[in-house]
């Protein structure tokens, strides 16, 4: 395969199926009756989607250290403000 | 095909390799307190949801999920034609580029159309919280709280985001988008993102109590 036509218009198709299979899983198990912790695996599948865009539709797998460390930032004080506000609510 | 195109560079850059660095790590930068801004919603939700379990996912039920699936298929192929323009448009691929830009802010607003049915939806049902509102629960409230603030949220973000993809199609009719490619990239990154808040929102909103 052209390299081009790989790079352009391959990968991002193979991307979305990816995500239309994903949507499909999640919805599917949300409503099979015999599902067990379904917004844990809801969530899952999400994080999974999101990981798919985030590599490859937004670039970051090929983007250098300070961008990577960039959007990790994000996440990581999102985690502490999670983290922090359930240490409190949970012991109340 | 016309070959990749070079780079238009802008003061203060010294090179074109420069500004993209400064222009991911910017652009990232402001991603990431949009994480924080969206984090701050779903802060919400979860303590909702800690709070009133059962009137929470009585009020999560009353969603329709499939204007929910229906919407998230027609976002997530918009990040598909976003994330192929902006390849078509760096390689010199201008003819695709364009096309898929066109794909794009077409599927944004069918996102939004789809929206405006839904909230007709949920008004006409009594389900926005105020004298009429239905379920009389914290859950219940808090639910809806969250779902119309959030989603009236994304959906600024994504008008936004349909108005920098018509910016990008006005560029290109003045012949400049082919330089200025990283252009692109930044509106298809943000573009991502929008997407990305939607596939999180999907099973938080439509999944719950199924």
């Amino acid at each position: 395969m052209d390299r081009e036509f790989r790079h352009i218009v391959f990968v991002p198709v193979l991307v979305w199926i990816g995500l239309m299979v994903l949507l499909g899983l999640s919805l599917a198990y949300a409503y099979w009756p015999a599902g067990l912790a379904k917004f844990a695996v809801g969530l899952a599948i999400a994080a999974a989607k999101a990981a798919l865009i985030g590599a490859i539709f937004m670039q970051l797998r090929k983007a250098s250290a300070i961008v990577q460390l960039a959007a990790a930032s994000g996440v990581a004080w999102l985690s502490l403000l999670f983290l922090f506000s359930f240490a409190e609510f949970l012991t109340r | 095909m016309s070959g990749k195109p070079r780079a238009t560079v802008f003061e203060p850059w010294e090179s074109a390799e420069r500004q993209h660095q400064a222009m991911l790590f910017g652009l990232w930068i402001f991603l990431a307190t949009e994480v924080l801004f969206f984090g701050g919603l779903f802060l919400l939700y979860a303590h909702s949801r800690f709070l009133d379990w059962a009137g929470f996912v009585v009020g999560a039920r009353e969603t329709n999920v499939w204007f929910g699936t229906a919407n998230t298929i027609v976002l997530m192929t918009s990040s598909l034609t976003i994330a192929v323009g902006e390849r078509a448009v760096r390689e010199g691929w201008a003819r695709l580029g364009r096309w898929m830009l066109w794909a794009t802010a077409l599927l944004g607003a069918t996102f939004l159309v789809v929206k405006g049915f839904e909230y007709r939806e949920d008004i006409v049902e009594q389900l926005f919280p105020g004298a009429d509102f239905r379920l009389a629960s914290t859950g219940g409230t808090q639910f809806w709280d969250f779902y119309w603030v959030i989603t009236v949220v994304h959906a600024t973000h994504l008008t936004i985001g349909i108005g920098l993809v018509l910016r990008l199609i006005l560029l290109d009719r003045a012949g400049r988008l082919g330089r200025q490619w990283m252009g692109a990239e930044v509106t298809t990154v943000y573009w991502h993102l929008v997407d990305i808040v939607w596939v999180i929102l999907y099973p938080l909103i439509y999944l719950v109590g199924r």
